[in-house]
């Protein structure tokens, strides 16, 4: 049986074991009327269930885990030729071509009858695997499901026994969320000490020149992997987003939280969210179609020599993509400054606007860096946008109105394409991408350690 | 109190609605200069309501609709030309929770004379603090913490620090809205000595829901019911021999 049926079987046996239990406690109850049962009877079920299908599952995973590995070394002591003196690539090789000839796809060259043998004698491990396997698994699906049957007792305390059984996979789904990020790291880590293997890290971080050049195996021009016009790049685009955003997102909190009535808030509210909902790559052709044209002949009107692909074009349309982050939160927490806080400024005689400048935007400043932060962070791991409209051209340069290139959309171009990916003009996308990680992460941590600092001294 | 003292707020026929609820059912009073009166009645009985009537902060509540005429020293509150914000400076608010800004002391008591460019200068700024931390009986409490945020302070100091804060923009008449329901005995004990020094000064304006503190601080006192005014007096008359029966009895703690 394939490992699909095996789970769905193991479902099937967990429905079966739900009424069993259902049933099997009823009739303890039924026979011991003097005794109260601990627990209700689908709780003995949901118990009998789990005993019957966890224990199975275990083993399947752990089988899945160990089996290729047990399968491969019993296959190579029987292969007639010496594995001992073969390099780990061509052992692998060899592997996969036995494989493929078990699996029916074709090799490259032909197939001598040694390796048609192996394949056979591979086909047949597999077979019985399998066969071991679900043999294994029934008999521990009938030993759970016998034992935790005749466990139903008015005494068994099924409820608490699921309640830990429901915390143990709680903190496995919590569990999988962590280890995914660390996972990601390592592999970035990885990668990245093998790019610093060919670049000295000082020549990556501060090296002002960025020209990777073509992957050309075997020579030694590298080209040069200079990260600060990059960087200079990213941010540049960010700060401009950040200032299109901050005063324009601000506002619609305000007016939202402040000035709007109930009716037009509802209906407004969720209008401007939809910024945020919209594909970033539509607004990458917003931003190479209306936004650059326009910003490169308002510039002409005004004598100023602006690219239609600029920082400026990707940073005024990111800009507009971050407003809702800044605003619906920034509202949000407007709203939650206590009415008294307003009652006891306008008491003194403050009007509105004093109000809301004097007293509740300071009272909600921490949450509003909070939200400012975040939406800095979403807009230097942007992509999409810059992609389009920056001009991908990767200069140190302070001027918006020159095309630029940014971090996110270098480790695009290093990463599409035929490039060798052991070359450091791919590996560099993962030293890239690191540091993009990291600047990120240190605005989130400091955007928690202004909130809490701020939070303490004003509640 | 001789009912001689000039009228400092007098309210013909106040009703308030909130929406198409009548909280209020036309309250017609005096309040005389340099006096203090309180306000007691059940919860819901439109003390606090009529309270706000008197410097507008009703204008705050959506669907609140206030009619009658409230006049300060003769100028109708509700008259166009009159500018809310001058209102409020004329007739301060304390609240029932203390709610200081979550600035510093200083800039606490600075908020209001900053506002209404009571100050020319920082050192007048410093004295208007001084004076009016002073006239709250907190000053020695917070002299040489000025520049730590005033919600570090306990409840009581709070609310000393929410009374110097409305005496800093010199206002004639102070309201207050159960000043003293979220402290404790001392802290009560504190605030009530300071309402009657600040009385010198000020004429004020409380809602209580502590009848022993009425009959401690209070001129004269207002007994409301049910969006009514059962009956005006002076305290001591009122606690001691009420006209109505509603009054003795909810006094003598009958219903409440």
């Amino acid at each position: 049986m394939s490992n699909l049926s095996l789970i769905l079987v193991l479902l099937l046996v967990m429905a079966l074991g739900y009424q069993f239990g259902l049933v099997r406690s009823r009739n303890v109850a039924k026979s011991q009327l003097n005794v109260p049962m601990h627990s209700r009877s689908h709780h003995y079920g949901m118990l009998v269930a789990l005993w019957a299908a966890l224990p199975a599952f275990i083993i399947l995973l752990l089988w899945l885990l160990l089996a290729p590995t047990v399968i491969n070394s019993m296959l190579l002591s029987a292969v007639p030729i010496d594995v001992t003196s073969l390099k780990a690539d061509e052992l692998r090789v060899m592997l996969q071509r036995i494989s493929n000839l078990a699996g029916n796809f074709g090799v490259v060259a032909d197939a001598e009858p040694w390796e048609r043998a192996a394949a056979v004698h591979l086909r047949q491990l597999k077979a019985n695997s399998t066969i071991v396997l679900s043999a294994l698994m029934a008999v521990i699906v009938a030993i759970g499901m016998l034992v935790s049957l005749y466990s139903i007792t008015p005494k068994l305390k099924a409820r608490q026994q699921i309640e830990r059984v429901v915390k143990v996979l709680l903190i496995l789904c919590s569990a999988v969320a962590v280890l995914t990020t660390i996972g990601i790291v390592l592999s970035m880590v990885g990668e990245t000490l093998k790019f610093f293997s060919y670049i000295p890290p000082t020549e990556f971080f501060f090296g002002t020149s960025w020209n990777p050049r073509f992957s050309t195996v075997g020579t030694q021009q590298q080209g040069s992997f200079g990260l600060l016009p990059l960087l200079a790049g990213t941010t540049l685009i960010a700060g401009i987003a950040m200032l299109v955003a901050i005063p324009l997102g601000l506002m619609v909190a305000v007016y939202l939280a402040e000035y709007a009535s109930l009716r037009f808030r509802n209906i407004a509210k969720p209008l401007i969210e939809v910024l945020a909902g919209i594909p970033t790559i539509v607004y990458g052709f917003f931003a190479l179609v209306s936004v650059g044209p326009f910003l490169r002949d308002l510039g002409a009107a005004l004598g100023l020599n602006i690219n239609a692909t600029s920082a400026l074009t990707a940073g005024v349309v990111m800009g507009i993509m971050i407003i809702p982050f800044i605003s619906s939160l920034s509202d949000d927490i407007l709203t939650q400054v206590p009415k008294a806080m307003r009652d006891g400024s306008l008491g003194l005689g403050a009007t509105k606007s004093e109000t809301i400048l004097k007293v509740v935007l300071p009272a909600a400043l921490p949450g509003i860096v909070g939200a400012v932060l975040l939406a800095a962070s979403r807009a230097i791991g942007e992509t999409m946008i810059v992609v389009l409209a920056a001009g991908n051209s990767p200069a140190l340069t302070a001027n918006p109105f020159e095309a630029v290139s940014t971090v996110t959309v270098t480790i695009v171009n290093q990463l599409t394409g035929d490039n060798d990916f052991s070359s450091p003009q791919s590996l560099v996308a993962f030293a890239l991408g690191l540091t993009l990680f990291v600047i990120t992460l240190l605005l989130n941590v400091m955007a928690l350690v202004i909130v809490r600092k701020y939070r303490e001294q004003y509640e | 109190m001789t009912n001689s003292a000039p009228i400092k707020i007098s309210a013909k026929d106040v009703a308030v609605f909130y929406g198409n609820n009548q909280a209020l059912h036309g309250i017609s009073m005096d309040v005389y200069q340099n006096e203090v009166i309180a306000f007691i009645g059940p919860s819901g009985c439109g003390k606090s309501t009529f309270l706000r009537c008197m410097n507008r902060m009703n204008d705050t509540i959506e669907h609140c609709r206030v009619t009658g005429s409230i006049l300060l020293d003769n100028q109708d509150i509700h008259q166009p030309e009159l500018d809310v914000v001058q209102l409020r400076a004329q007739v301060g608010m304390v609240f029932q929770k203390p709610n200081p800004f979550p600035k510093s002391i200083y800039e606490n008591i600075a908020y209001g004379p900053k506002l209404h460019g009571l100050a020319a200068r920082k050192a007048d700024l410093d004295d208007i603090v001084e004076s009016s931390l002073r006239r709250a009986g907190l000053w020695n409490e917070v002299k040489d913490r000025l520049d730590q945020p005033g919600t570090g302070l306990s409840g009581g100091q709070q609310q000393r620090l929410c009374i110097a804060r409305t005496i800093a923009v010199s206002p004639e008449v102070i309201l207050m809205d159960e000043p003293c329901s979220a402290l404790d005995p001392i802290a009560t004990l504190i605030i009530e000595e300071l309402i009657d020094e600040l009385k010198q000064n000020f004429t004020i304006v409380m809602v209580t829901h502590n009848m022993q503190q009425a009959a401690r601080i209070s001129d004269r006192t207002a007994f409301f019911h049910l969006g009514n005014l059962i009956e005006l007096g002076n305290t001591n008359d009122l606690f001691t021999n009420p006209k109505l029966k509603r009054t003795e009895d909810y006094i003598t703690g009958r219903y409440g």
